[in-house]
């Protein structure tokens, strides 16, 4: 046996059976939220707001929106797939089985990032309700969003490898992830901002993953898609590496 | 026999500096029940955890079917079940699907036949469609038993399966091991009831304060360090021992109307009682007592401890 494909399949159902039987907070919470945003933001506010380099200001913020709760998704379902065996205790399966980095990666991350790509179609039909948007690069928009879902999923499994307590799940979307979307461009393009700031902003991984987004969206933005691409594919190689750390040491899975 | 199982130089120190397995020699045959005994904190959750990949060893080498854990742990693990000690169980799953999906994460094509027959000897199929969290803490670990058998392990290891389990469904837990021993399975258990080893095992091992003591078959360990007590009561009293039962080496007691026997091993109370009936002395009742396993246990495990302490 060399790759362990039913336990992997078993493992990326198990997790989308998790989405179904929890639907409501899977799918509802978050349209939900994206949709409030679009009201006010796009459709009270934007209404009083110029057009950004061309694009409504309602459809301007449709791509970083979408990506704000791809990011928040795949962060909260990969880091709640692989934390929650370990506070029950049930883990002790998976470390018992033929299971191995390369198989939790493909069924954990690979669930997580399946029902963000899923979220991500339902949130862009919500969109249409209240925007009125178009995508010049589907296929391009579809690879990005499937890129990020991956990278951000692949963060949420070492941060549920990485929390002691359901606390620390919170705390990183909460305090590291929140502030880094809003300060991202989702509601502003950089360019608005004074220096030192515009250059600050640079190094904030997210700016990258909204224009890279809003490029797909628009063939417009602050920064240039293969910089995106670059950033996005640099930001997964880091993750991959150190979950494979995770399984070689065992650390925070194996005593 | 072959080995199913071979340890070498096995040994554990945690990260908080505890060390709870000293190197350990250990080989199980195949097809052989061994139950491991020793104390709380002595280390037996810690070899199991080590051999199923729960723990990372500190130095050794284990292989399991001829394959090196290190190496080939993919193709070892396959065929090797487990029954935690915690009743760890996920909060939202039901029985059946639990089950299946133990079966597939270690790589078995889906057979719901066998499910089925494997949740039925378990007396578990009228709760299939039940919430594992729901059911009572017996059935809970007669779902974890059923996960850990979903794949048809050769190697089966149980960390106490009848803590906190009634009368009958140790029974019952007993009579499945039986079972699962008849169909060529080798088990290694754990268990704090020491008439439990003495009733399924092969062989023991005696393991405390990460070092194993001792491993033996039972019924050798038994005949070397067992022993056997009989009172027999008298009809008539006597005042002195016959000559020719001498050499059992017996006592009188209660003013000669008891006679007192000890012996090692399985003891020889059958000859006794017929020199006895020989001799014309006529009894009126026997009272045997053979030593345990149990007692064995505490005397080595006592023993060792008042040695350590003696040591200081
Ligand atoms: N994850 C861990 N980290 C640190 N120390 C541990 C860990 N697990 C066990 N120990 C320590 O290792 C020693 C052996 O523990 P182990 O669980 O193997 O004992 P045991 O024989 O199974 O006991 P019991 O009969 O109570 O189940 C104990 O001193 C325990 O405190
Ligand atoms: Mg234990």
């Amino acid at each position: 046996m060399s790759f362990n494909l039913r336990g992997t399949l078993a493992i990326y159902k198990f997790e989308l059976a998790r989405t179904w039987r929890t639907l409501f907070q899977s799918i509802l919470t978050p349209v939900l939220t994206t949709s409030l945003y679009f009201i006010v933001f796009g459709g009270a506010i934007g209404s009083r707001i110029d057009t950004m380099g061309g694009v409504p200001y309602a459809a301007f913020i449709v791509p970083g929106l979408l990506m704000l709760t791809i990011l928040a998704e795949s962060t909260a379902n990969a880091s709640f797939g692989i934390y929650l065996p370990r506070f029950t205790g049930t883990v002790y399966e998976l470390l018992s089985a033929p299971i191995g980095v390369a198989e939790t990666l493909v069924g954990y991350v690979g669930a997580a990032a399946t029902k963000s790509v899923i979220l991500a179609v339902v949130i862009l039909a919500t969109a249409r309700v209240f925007v009125d948007y178009h995508i010049e690069h589907p296929l391009l928009a579809a690879f990005f969003i499937l890129l990020s879902a991956v990278a951000f999923s692949l963060l949420g499994f070492i941060l549920g490898c990485w929390a002691d307590g359901f606390e620390k799940l919170q705390v990183v979307p909460m305090l590291v992830l929140t502030p880094l979307t809003f300060l991202g461009g989702t509601f502003y393009s950089i360019q608005m901002l004074p220096e030192p700031w515009k250059t600050v902003t640079l190094f904030n991984p997210v700016v990258y993953l909204v224009n890279g987004l809003r490029w797909t969206f628009y063939g417009q933005a602050d920064v240039n898609f293969g910089a995106a691409i670059t950033a996005t594919l640099g930001f997964m190689a880091l993750c991959i590496a150190v979950i494979a750390f995770i399984f070689r040491t065992g650390w925070r899975l194996r005593s | 026999m072959g080995a199913i199982l071979e340890i070498e130089g096995l040994q554990k120190t945690y990260a908080g500096g505890v060390t709870a397995l000293q190197p350990t020699d250990l080989t199980i045959n195949k097809g052989e029940i061994f139950a491991l005994l020793g104390p709380n904190g002595a280390g037996k959750t810690t070899l199991i955890g080590l051999v199923c990949g729960l723990v990372r060893p500190s130095g050794g080498t284990i292989r399991a079917f001829g394959l090196d854990m290190a190496r080939d742990w993919r193709k070892a693990r396959a065929r090797i079940g487990l029954v935690p000690q915690e009743l760890s169980v996920d909060m939202f799953e039901y029985v059946l699907p639990a089950v299946t999906h133990s079966r597939a994460l270690f790589g078995r094509p889906a057979d719901p036949a066998k499910i089925e027959k494997l949740l039925k000897s378990l007396s578990l199929w009228e709760k299939r469609d039940q919430r594992i969290s729901a059911l009572s803490g017996g059935m809970k670990r007669r779902v974890l038993i059923a996960k850990a058998l979903a794949h048809d392990p050769d190697l089966l290891f149980l960390d106490e399966p009848t803590a906190g389990v009634d009368v009958e469904l140790r029974r019952d837990m007993w009579q499945l091991i039986g079972q699962l021993r008849d169909q060529g399975v080798t088990i290694i258990l754990t268990t704090h009831y020491i008439e439990e080893a003495q009733e399924m095992a092969d062989r023991v091992g005696v393991i405390d304060r990460g070092v194993l003591q001792l491993v033996e078959e039972k019924r050798a360990l038994m005949a070397r360090l067992g022993t056997t007590e009989a009172k027999i009561a008298l009809a008539q009293p006597v005042s002195a021992i016959p000559a020719a039962l001498e050499h059992f080496g017996l006592a009188i007691e209660d003013g000669g109307k008891v006679l007192c026997y000890h012996g090692a091993g399985e003891g020889e109370v059958a000859p006794l009682l017929k020199a006895l009936l020989a001799e014309g002395i006529d009894f009126t009742g026997i009272d045997v007592h053979e030593s345990s396993l149990e007692d064995i246990f505490v005397d080595l495990i006592g023993r060792n401890h008042h040695d350590q302490e003696a040591a200081r």
